[in-house]
Parts: C-alpha cells; structure tokens; sequence
C-alpha cells in the first residue's frame, strides 16, 4: 500500500496535466514543484519558463525565487523581463500557465492582491505580479491551490486575474481570445469548468476523499459532473521523485521544509 | 559625460537627492543592497522607490523611514511570506505614512522599457479583465488607431536615479551585466543619472560574445566597486542567494524593534566593505 499525504496527491495530479510538448510559464510555490516533477517524470522535454527570463530551464532543486542563479544556469537562454513579457508571454508563444492563489471563485477568477477592502485591507498580499497578464496571454490556464472555505469563495474581494470573468462568454468580452482556466487541481479533487457555463465542476475524485469533504470546503456551491472520475492514486515513482526533489531543495535552501 | 568611478559615499551624495524617484532594479539577481544600505545611512528622504519586487532592499528602506511612494507590481519576500516593515508602513504609517502605486510585472517592464525609449507612455496587452485599473489611475485603455483594439497604457518610468549592481567594470568604465539581466538595462537608459556598483573592475573584459549585456561608459553616471555588493542576492559567477537570509529577515522584520537594532548594528554601523565577506561565505 502506498501512502502519501494530500499535498503529494495535489502535487501529483498538478504534474499530470502538463504534457510533454508544453511550454509552460510557471507561477512559483506550488505550481513550480508540480512542473518540475513533470520534468522529472512523464514529460522530459517540457519547456518551463519563469518570469526571470529563463526559458526552458531545468533546475535540480526548486527555487525559492523565481530568480534563483540555477534556473539561468540550467536555462536554453535567459532573456530580459522586458522580452519575456513582451514577446513570449503577450507575443502568444505560451501554452500554460500555472498559477496558484489566496482566493478563487468558481469562475477561475484569482485574487492575490488584498483580503478585505482595497485601501484598507485585512490582509494586504504580495499582488499580482506576473499573473494579471499570465491568465489572460497563455493558451490555457491550470490553477493549483489547497481547498479551503476561506480560499474558496463565492465572491473574491479582489480580481487581480481574470478568468472566466461572470461565467459563459465573459472572458472575450474583455478582448480576450484565451482559453483560461480549464483545469483547478487542489488536495481533494479536481475540477473543470462547464463547457457552456463555465463555473467549476468536479469531474476527479482523490481517493479516500468524499463529495462531503469537497462540500465542507468550498464556498460556493458544488457541482459534480454527471461521471465523476477516481483520481489515479500516485504511483511509487511520482512520489519518489517528488520527495527527493524536496529533499534537494530542503537542503539546499538550508532548512528542513 | 564619460562615467566616473566614485567611492559608494560620494556617488550616493553627488547623484541622490530628498524627494528624488529612484529605481533600485534586479530580478531576484544583482539587487544592489550596499547602495540601499549607503541611502539609509546618508538620511536620504521622501523618495519615491521604483522596483518591480520590492523585496528586502526596499523593506530596508522603508523601514528605515526613507520613503514617501512606492511603486512596484509583486511586494513579498520571495518563498518567505510577507514584507513586515512595507506592511507596516502602509497599514499603519510606520515610521512614515507610505503612499502605494500597484502595476502587474508586464506594465512596469513595458514602462522601464518606454523611460529606455524615450517614449511618454507604454501601451501593452494587459490588465484584460483585472480591477488595478480601478484603483490605479495611472492605468488607461487607449484604442488602437489602426486595430481598434483596446490596450492598456501606463505612463513610462522615467527615473531621477536607477541603481544597479552588476560584476564588472572595465578600467574606461564600461559595465557588463551576465545571467538574469532582468530590467537593469532598460532603468539605466530610463534615468536622469545612475549608479553602478560593480563586483570587481578588470583591465577588460576577455573574450565575451559582442551580444553581451554592456552599458558603455557614456551612458552611465558613476560606478563603484563593491564585492558582494548584492548580498543576500547574488552576483551569477561570483557568489548564490543567501537564502537563508532572506528566511531571517522574516522574523527580523516582523518586530519594529528587531528590526531597529539590525538597522543599527549592520546598516548604520556598517559599511560597504563588511559585504566582502559576506561574498566569500555564499560562495559555492
């Protein structure tokens, strides 16, 4: 029997979803351990590229920034920020993006910027970053983050990223011809919005996991698919991998994490 | 005016003044601290602090009171957590009231790269569908005049002072930038004056590819060579990111105390040479 815990299950179905002929932007935190365990495993020659400029980079232990010296090292070729906005990210040369956030409705919209009111915020987030323009410029968008009430909720306070706005075709009435967000993996499932609708549907079960829990922890009503799918549990290999490239990383970030 | 090679000191008080807008640029990589910690030391005031990462180095300044505005687009402490003292100053106008202006990465490295071009405003994709515009009055939808298209517009960054740290200098005074060259270049060509701190300065620069990132002496304003100058960044070929600094700084600036005698003993107490040391110990 093989046990593991439900962040590696996360991790693991994020991994997944990238295939080999990707080229993925990669949000850091829990996106960036998911790409690389892609790397590492069923797609070896994925493209990864972070906002640093390094493109198709493959670093042997996840970097605490995404600016870290190794992901120059191991890069095809490092470009200034510039470029990369401009010409690979707006320039439509991106296939994925992989985004994390603090707060997501069921409509993929993310918000990492403010919890509460704007000017007088709860908590005041790090912002957007690069993902304003990541959610709109990449060909598709796959979302990652832990399931919770607080992180999953009706209403965002703030829409830092766009995704698919109000629902149906809201997306392209902001002049957006992208796919957007067509995949959210968390610890408990997966879900994929409606083909018409475009709200959040859960079409992958984890194992263990049941339609209760998934209920308890989202903020918005939940839709199950008419077939509801048992996620894959991970295979000796993903979890093997992953946890040697933690390892790596731990050690080389200099703490046990 | 061909650059002048300065001591850290003399440049930071021939070229910043109170109430300039200053740029302190570098993607994770090169982020040039000792000149950060030269600005605190000399009392500099009101600045308007430009970067796309605030990070540490403007955490630093803020704290130490050095700030009016802050313009920026991603404002953490990269894999740590939050910024403690930016928090502090915003939320609670600790240890002065701190004005913010929010931009997405793609804006500010469109504006860096409009100040380069001499261009008013930069006009991308962006913002599609997000709520900064809401908030942000400095950004706008123009059409296109041929497309119809709507863009997004932002005002270029025009910077009185960009400082940034890069490995080296040629004896005439030419700067070579390697690996994660981020906007660097773009800030320097969008500034009135700028300040290069450099790790080390060589008679030339050997056999480097004619499309390596160089800014010629004539357009740079003065340069200053510190080793270990982007410590806890890095300087690629030279020394890693002291990650585990930028995990300390998290409880040190959690506490306006904590933070205070770090400030004391390692800034206002300190000096550009302590950074040497601090090269050789991330080396490897």
């Amino acid at each position: 029997m093989v046990e593991y815990t439900p962040t590696e299950m996360m991790t693991v179905s994020a991994a997944r979803a990238l295939k080999n002929d990707d080229v993925c932007f990669v949000g850091i935190g829990m996106p960036s351990a998911a790409c690389n365990l892609a790397r590492l495993t069923h797609a070896p020659d994925i493209t990864l590229i972070y906002e640093s400029g390094t493109i198709g980079t493959k670093p042997d232990v996840l970097p605490l920034s995404i600016g870290d010296g190794e992901l120059c090292e191991t890069a095809v070729n490092t470009v200034a920020v510039p470029e990369m906005f401009r010409y690979w990210l707006q320039g439509g040369k991106i296939s994925v993006g992989f985004l994390g956030a603090a707060q997501l409705d069921k409509y993929g919209n993310i918000n990492t910027t403010v919890i509460g009111d704007y000017d007088n915020p709860k908590v005041r987030l790090p912002g957007g970053g690069g993902a304003p323009e990541i959610a709109t410029s990449c060909g598709e968008v796959f979302l990652v983050m832990k399931q919770s009430k607080r992180g999953f909720v009706e209403k965002i306070d703030f829409v830092t990223s766009l995704g698919h706005g109000k629902g149906g075709n809201d997306r392209a009435s902001y002049g957006v011809d992208t796919k957007g967000p067509s995949r959210l993996i968390t610890d408990l499932c997966i879900m994929e919005p409606h083909p018409v609708g475009k709200q959040f549907v859960v079409t992958s079960i984890h194992p263990g996991v049941t339609r209760e829990e998934i209920i308890e922890n989202t903020g918005w009503d939940v839709e199950f698919a008419d077939e509801v799918a048992e996620t894959a549990i991970p295979s000796e290999k993903e979890l093997q991998v992953l946890r040697e490239l933690h390892a790596r990383t731990a050690k080389a970030h200099g703490d046990q994490q | 005016m061909v650059a002048r090679f300065m001591s850290l000191k003399e440049a930071v008080a021939s070229c910043v003044k109170d109430g300039d807008t200053i740029s302190m640029e570098g993607f994770t990589h090169l982020i040039p601290h000792a000149a950060g910690h030269e600005i605190i030391r000399q009392g500099i005031k009101n600045l308007t602090l430009v970067r796309m990462t605030p990070d540490v180095i403007y955490d630093q300044l803020i704290g130490a009171g050095c700030a009016k505005k802050l313009i920026f687009s991603w404002g953490g402490n990269p894999g740590v957590g939050s910024l403690h003292r930016l928090r502090d100053a915003y939320e609670k106008s600790w240890p002065t009231k701190l004005e913010i202006e929010e931009h997405s990465h793609a804006a500010m490295a469109n504006a860096y790269d409009a100040g380069a071009a001499g261009l008013p405003c930069a006009v991308f994709k962006g913002y599609r569908g997000a709520e900064l515009p809401r908030v942000n009055p400095n950004i706008k939808f123009i059409e296109c005049p041929f497309t119809g298209e709507s863009l997004a517009a932002v005002p270029a960054i025009r910077p009185d002072v960009t400082v940034v740290h890069a490995q080296k200098a040629n004896k005439k005074g030419d700067v070579l930038f390697e690996g994660i060259v981020g906007v660097q270049k773009e800030a320097v060509l969008a500034a009135k004056k700028s300040i290069i701190t450099v790790e080390e300065i060589v008679d030339d620069f050997g056999d480097i590819s004619p499309n390596a990132v160089m800014l010629p002496n004539w357009a740079v304003t003065a340069i200053v060579e510190v080793p270990g100058g982007a410590h806890p960044s890095y300087a690629q070929g030279y020394y890693k990111r002291d990650n585990a600094f930028y995990k300390a700084w998290d409880p040190i600036a959690r506490d306006r105390e904590t933070f205070q005698a770090w400030l004391e003993e390692h800034v206002i107490n300190g000096g550009p040479e302590d950074f040497a040391a601090k090269r050789e110990a991330n080396k490897g």
